[in-house]
């Protein structure tokens, strides 16, 4: 039905009887909003008045679950599946958490497979973002390149853990598994073959001048803004902010590898606009490589589990720990009392933080425009709702 | 026996029975396009498409023709009843009839009529008033948006369409299609991509704004079709399908089949006005009534093939910046060739 | 003051049309880039696998349907309290020590009868949480992917062997030996408390102002009842 809103007095932005505006529901169920997210846009014309998001379809309630855990170990499939798409990210930050929370200091070999494995995942979920992004701008023939690499670095998750999506690898005070003998090798072959991948896509999307029309001066948002709504990841970096965690607040041992900060410069438009995070998230992706080979070319010896405690059971307290995931900063704050449940624990979801400034950035865009801006935010509904 | 005979010398069967020749080549080529675009499509994306029915899946098209063909035809409650069941026909009574004017071969043409592209220009319009129908028929919020923007973009791309046309009409000096293809028989530097066939000095300077209005009508012609990167009519990230979003069953099976015909159409007419129609490359050396029809749909389909490589390769221009494209950049640029042509034409 | 106002007109006019054919020039380059890199793929060859013709190898870690070899199960339960979804449900009874069950592979004695082990593979997480702890290692997840049946409840696995009736028999030994236990229990009880019976009825040789170790009488009372 076409509603008008002649029987509205005044609309959501305050003028008063506006006569041309349609109330549009892009639904739970639209091909391109990534998800079950409901996106009411009040529009006039074909320029956005107004976006309202309704999330919580895919609530879970991962947190009080947690609550009734009889182990903190078994928490970790639990985080798996927040963010089902780069699940070893959401892994990584709960045991950075948990292991502060416990004061556990875990052998150096463990440090470097968790660092392979968060930058492998990383691409992964970079390839994701950038080849449903070209989906919805059209091009559809990056995703299937880009879902081409993807397997490959499924199949290497799969050798190790036995499990493609949702791992449970990285456990608290270890890995599940040591790395099997062909690992190696066939990440060697990965950084190779990838490389050309990214040039290609390069120069197929990124740099072709439609996507770049459509994809420049859009969406801008300005760096006060992005640290106001505590935006983290390619969104803050996109918009000229110079922050990274694992350079400014680093763990993992990340302070041992050399790679660059990517940051948005304003090349193809303004600085913030939708281009800038895109191009933020490729060359992410190559500067993830980079950390692979350096991690690949010196892993210690050790044994992964040798400091798995047996029975967890911690002193009163609470831990915030942090990482930087593909899509910002993931954290978790772990409260502790003495018993083996967690009292509770409490997920700092970049995605959900980052959905919070669609409002702002897409007044005055047009109907195209919010789908590239949607897109851009990379939000996955796992993690926005929980 | 007589009597079948005595029936096709009656002119009306008779004409009848050739005005139906384009509806089959158009029910054939429809299942041999659908097959084509997906699996050039699929290797495009290094996957592999259609294998199960068939060898490599060629008896595809018809499974999907009989699925379309038994769908349950859903009409929405609130849809405006006579309006949603007359659009598709009627966008494909537009396309359709534009096929009469169509030569095929040396020997065949629906109607040999001296307004050739011009009554085919007029009558290609009746797609928008379809599409339109279709979008409001629908009830239906992003019909109607897709249908809008449907009916915004082909308007606005008859324009240079028509432009460069008329820069083709002026160096022939015919609008009747035979014609055209006549004019252009000899040899593949009788075409009038190459210049035409005309004294040396005409055909080199001919042959730069001929490449002009080429690209022109390439482009307007994808945006009639509403082809990527022109698609937003049926962009599927953003409307679910556009104005197609309420059809099912067998009205969805008629405009997609107007829109493959529509994207044959456009291609035959391109290679009519640049590269020489039903002529053969090689002069004399196989040409004939067969061998020109085969030459036609050889032709015709190179330039179908261009267009799904183009659908797969660019992303989707917005609303504006498609009226940017037609009105900033192909209208001027179409008006300063005929203004070159007319010139070169008359010295 | 005129004159640089119009030069600077004109210098916006001249950007503003050499950006006018830059955009077109850049339009069509890159969309010829692209249509190189799409052809180029186009006659390479595909990465697709026909599945159900063709099957993907796995490989040896790989976490899928679980198995249980029953005949190694000890009954300890670790495995459903490590299970995060608590999709293994077990009951155990204790056997009496004088029914013997038989060792596991890997040589430790069973005591316990698992009367009911079913795991809920619809509800399975196939985190792998409940492999490792198993003493026996009897629970595995093996690499088998395709088996989706028509009814949930046939998602069911019921890994126990014990038959209602080889239940009911394990009850009734239980609840024979725990009578068993019981009489002798009392009997003792009983006897204890005879012995006790006669020991106070003992004459005053127990006087409370003699302590009782160096009598030796009292010393043989005490004895008595250790039988």
């Amino acid at each position: 039905m076409i509603e008008t809103s002649i029987d509205i007095a005044k609309t959501s932005t305050g003028k008063s009887l506006r006569t041309e505006e349609m109330v549009v529901n892009m639904g739970p169920q639209h091909p391109s909003t990534h998800g079950v997210l409901r996106l009411e846009v009040v529009l006039d014309g074909e320029i956005v008045v107004d976006v309202i998001p309704h999330m919580g379809y895919l609530h879970r309630c991962f947190e009080k679950h947690c609550e009734h855990m009889t182990s903190y170990q078994q928490v970790i499939p639990y985080v798996d599946r927040m963010d089902y798409v780069a699940a070893m990210t959401n892994e990584h930050a709960f045991v950075v958490a948990a292991e502060k929370l416990l004061k556990i200091e875990v052998p150096e070999r463990v440090h470097y497979i968790r660092i392979i494995m968060a930058e492998l995942q990383r691409i992964a979920s970079h390839l994701i973002a950038i080849g449903t992004f070209g989906i919805d701008m059209g091009a559809f023939t990056p995703f299937l390149y880009y879902f081409r690499d993807r397997e490959k670095i499924l199949d290497l998750f799969e050798m190790t853990c036995g499990a493609r999506l949702l791992y449970n690898y990285m456990w608290i005070g270890g890995l599940s598994h040591d790395l099997p003998p062909q690992f190696i090798d066939k990440a060697k072959e990965f950084v190779r073959d990838f490389k050309k991948t990214w040039k290609e896509v390069n120069d197929l999307l990124n740099y072709n001048e439609i996507f770049i029309k459509r994809t420049a001066n859009v969406g801008i948002l300005p760096k006060d803004l992005a640290i106001n709504y505590a935006c983290s990841g390619p969104m803050l970096r996109g918009s000229g902010v110079n922050w990274d965690l694992r350079r400014d607040d680093p763990y993992t041992l990340y302070d041992k590898f050399e790679w660059n900060v990517t940051v948005g410069k304003g090349e193809m438009g303004t600085v913030g606009d939708v281009w800038d995070r895109n191009i933020v998230r490729q060359n992410e992706m190559w500067e993830s490589l980079r950390i692979i080979e350096q991690a690949l070319a010196s892993i210690p010896e050790g044994d992964v589990q040798k400091a798995i405690p047996k029975r967890i059971r911690p002193v009163p307290g609470d831990a915030y720990g942090r990482i930087e995931g593909p899509r910002g900063e993931l954290g978790f704050y772990i409260v502790a009392e003495d018993s083996v449940t967690p009292y509770r624990i409490k997920a700092r979801a970049p995605a959900f933080v980052n959905l919070s400034v669609i409002n702002e950035i897409s007044k005055g865009a047009m109907l195209a425009d919010l789908v590239a801006i949607v897109g851009s935010i990379d939000i996955v509904l796992g993690e926005v709702d929980r | 026996m007589e009597n079948i005979l005595l029936l096709l010398n009656d002119p009306i069967v008779l004409s009848v029975l050739l005005a139906l020749i384009p509806l089959v080549f158009i029910l054939v080529y429809a299942l041999v396009v659908l097959y084509g675009e997906m699996k050039m499509a699929a290797h495009i994306q290094n996957r592999l498409a259609y294998m199960e029915n068939g060898w490599h899946g060629t008896l595809q098209p018809f499974a999907d023709m009989l699925k379309l063909l038994q769908k349950e035809d859903i009409i929405p409650d609130a849809a405006d009843k006579f309006f949603f069941m007359l659009a598709p026909y009627l966008v494909f009574v537009g396309t359709y009839a534009s096929f009469a004017v169509v030569p095929f071969s040396s020997e065949y043409v629906g109607s040999n009529i001296d307004l050739g592209i011009f009554y085919m220009v007029a009558v290609s319009s009746l797609v928008v008033v379809g599409l339109l129908m279709s979008g409001w028929a629908s009830n239906n919020k992003w019909s109607l948006f897709g249908a809008l923007r449907s009916a915004a973009q082909i308007v606005s791309y008859e324009i240079p369409g028509v432009l460069a046309i008329l820069g083709v009409v002026m160096v022939l000096g015919t609008m009747n299609m035979q014609t055209m293809t006549q004019m252009q028989d000899g040899g593949i530097q009788n075409w009038l991509i190459f210049g035409g066939n005309f004294p040396l000095g005409q055909k080199l300077a001919l042959i730069p704004f001929m490449f002009v209005l080429f690209v022109i009508y390439l482009l307007s012609s994808m945006a009639e079709v509403n082809r990527t990167p022109f698609d937003l009519p049926e962009a599927e990230s953003e409307l679910v399908q556009g104005y197609n979003t309420e059809y099912s069953g067998m009205k969805f099976a008629i405009f997609y089949l107007a829109e493959y015909a529509n994207l044959f159409l456009v291609s035959a007419v391109v290679v009519i006005m640049f590269f020489g129609g039903w002529t053969s490359p090689f002069g004399s050396f196989m040409s004939g009534p067969v061998w020109s029809a085969f030459w036609f749909v050889f032709k015709g389909m190179a330039f179908v093939f261009l267009n799904i490589w183009l659908r797969w390769t660019l992303p989707r221009l917005r609303v504006d910046q498609l009226m940017y494209v037609s009105w900033k950049v192909l209208t001027p640029f179409a008006l300063f060739s005929i203004l070159a042509i007319g010139f070169i034409m008359v010295i | 003051m005129d004159s640089r106002v119009r030069g600077n007109d004109i210098r916006k006019i001249m950007t503003a049309f050499t950006s006018y054919f830059n955009d077109i020039y850049r339009a069509v380059s890159s969309a010829m880039i692209g249509m190189r890199i799409t052809i180029k793929q186009m006659v390479s060859p595909t990465v697709t696998l026909q599945y159900p013709r063709v099957k993907k190898q796995m490989p040896d870690r790989v976490r899928n349907r679980l198995y249980m070899n029953f005949d190694d199960c000890i009954g300890c339960e670790l495995c459903a309290k490590a299970c995060p979804v608590d999709c293994i449900d077990i009951e155990v009874l204790k056997a009496p020590p004088t029914v013997d069950l038989g060792t596991t592979s890997t040589g430790q004695k069973k005591r316990i009868y698992v009367t009911k082990f079913d795991i809920d593979i619809a509800k399975c997480c196939y985190c792998g949480l409940c492999v490792y702890p198993c003493p026996t290692e009897c629970l595995k997840m093996t690499d088998v992917y395709e088996f989706s049946e028509y009814d949930r409840h046939n998602l069911i696995y019921n890994f126990g062997t014990m038959t209602p009736n080889d239940v009911e028999t394990a009850r009734s030994k239980v609840k024979q030996y725990d009578e068993e236990q019981a009489a002798k229990k009392a009997a003792a009880a009983a006897q204890a408390a005879a012995a006790k019976a006669a020991a106070s009825a003992n004459p005053a040789p127990q006087a409370p102002s003699v302590p009782p170790a160096q009598n030796p009488e009292s010393q043989k009372s005490s004895e008595t009842p250790t039988t």
